[in-house]
């Protein structure tokens, strides 16, 4: 199994048949494509209108902090977005939650202490390091680190927000309620 | 959609409307836009971000660089968005606290920073 179809396999064997699966080069272009494709998917299987901005802003940072990764460390393996509704409560009955995994193969990428991966405590305390970072008073560098603000984000927009990484690379897992059909 | 970008100057202050997607592909082209104009020594700047759709934080970082520039030579950034979808990630990262934010270019132009 070649190096594409292990990133894919190891995303997918988790999915349902209905999921729909994304996978591009690391090009900023098609953060956008993915974009179009999670609020399309979501629309279609019942997220409520009033989510699907959160959608978009949340698949794009995601996706966003995947390509930025895979520039820097391998540039020749693809992002690999998969989405899904699926029957979280495993009531047997419709697909209650839309959830979209961004995977990336890059290894160790989980932010440190001071970032704040995941909960609320983690999303203040992410908005306030950028704010810090922002008025000046962390660092030298021209622009706010990216990674940093996209992790401030997502934490503080997406309440069901699962970011891990493990040796073969890392993963955003977001989820969003579904209406009844 | 591409980003589209207009200046023009009005009461000492520099206006770049911003229209279009701010995104991890088309925030260079915002970021070249702010330091050619601190370049050219344009220290007072109001981003009018009416016509933006979408912005994430790349377009974020951009803006936080221009102020950066700005602020370097004693200048100002100053926002201008009534955008309940844009000003919430403003409000997420904390950055109300940094960026004045404008309901319109008329009350930007006259603010004073």
């Amino acid at each position: 199994m070649d190096a594409q179809s292990s990133a894919v396999g190891t995303v997918a064997k988790t999915e349902s048949a209905t999921a729909v699966l994304l996978r591009f080069t690391p090009q900023p272009e098609h953060v956008r494509t993915a974009r179009l494709v999670a609020v399309a998917h979501a629309r279609r299987v019942g997220v409520e209108a009033g989510l699907l901005d959160e959608v978009r802003l949340a698949v794009g940072e995601a996706c966003s902090r995947a390509v930025g990764l895979h520039q820097r460390h391998c540039p020749g393996e693809p992002v690999v977005v998969v989405l899904d509704a699926i029957d979280e409560s495993d009531s047997g009955m419709a697909p209650d939650r839309f959830v979209v995994t961004v995977a990336d193969k890059v290894s160790g990428a989980v932010p440190g202490p001071r970032d704040g991966a995941t909960g609320a405590t983690g999303a203040s305390e992410t908005s306030e390091a950028a704010s810090e970072a922002a008025a000046g008073g962390l660092d030298d560098d021209e622009d706010l680190d990216d990674a940093e603000m996209g992790l401030a984000v997502l934490t503080g927009l997406v309440d069901d927000l699962d970011i891990t990484s493990g040796p073969d690379g890392g993963s955003v897992r977001m989820g969003w309620p579904v209406k009844d059909f | 959609m591409d980003l589209k970008l207009e200046t023009r100057d009005e009461n000492g202050r520099t206006i770049v409307k911003v229209g279009g997607e701010i995104d991890v592909y088309t925030a260079p082209k915002l970021r070249e836009q702010l330091v050619e104009l601190v370049g050219a020594g344009k220290y007072h700047l109001i981003v009018d971000m009416e016509d933006v759709d979408f912005l994430d934080s790349t377009g974020l970082g951009v803006l936080v660089g221009g102020l950066k520039r700005v602020r370097a030579h004693d200048g100002s950034l100053r926002l201008v968005c009534t955008q309940e979808r844009i000003l919430k990630i403003f409000r997420i990262t904390g950055l109300t606290k940094v960026f004045p934010i404008s309901d319109s270019v008329e009350q930007a132009v006259t603010a004073v920073d």
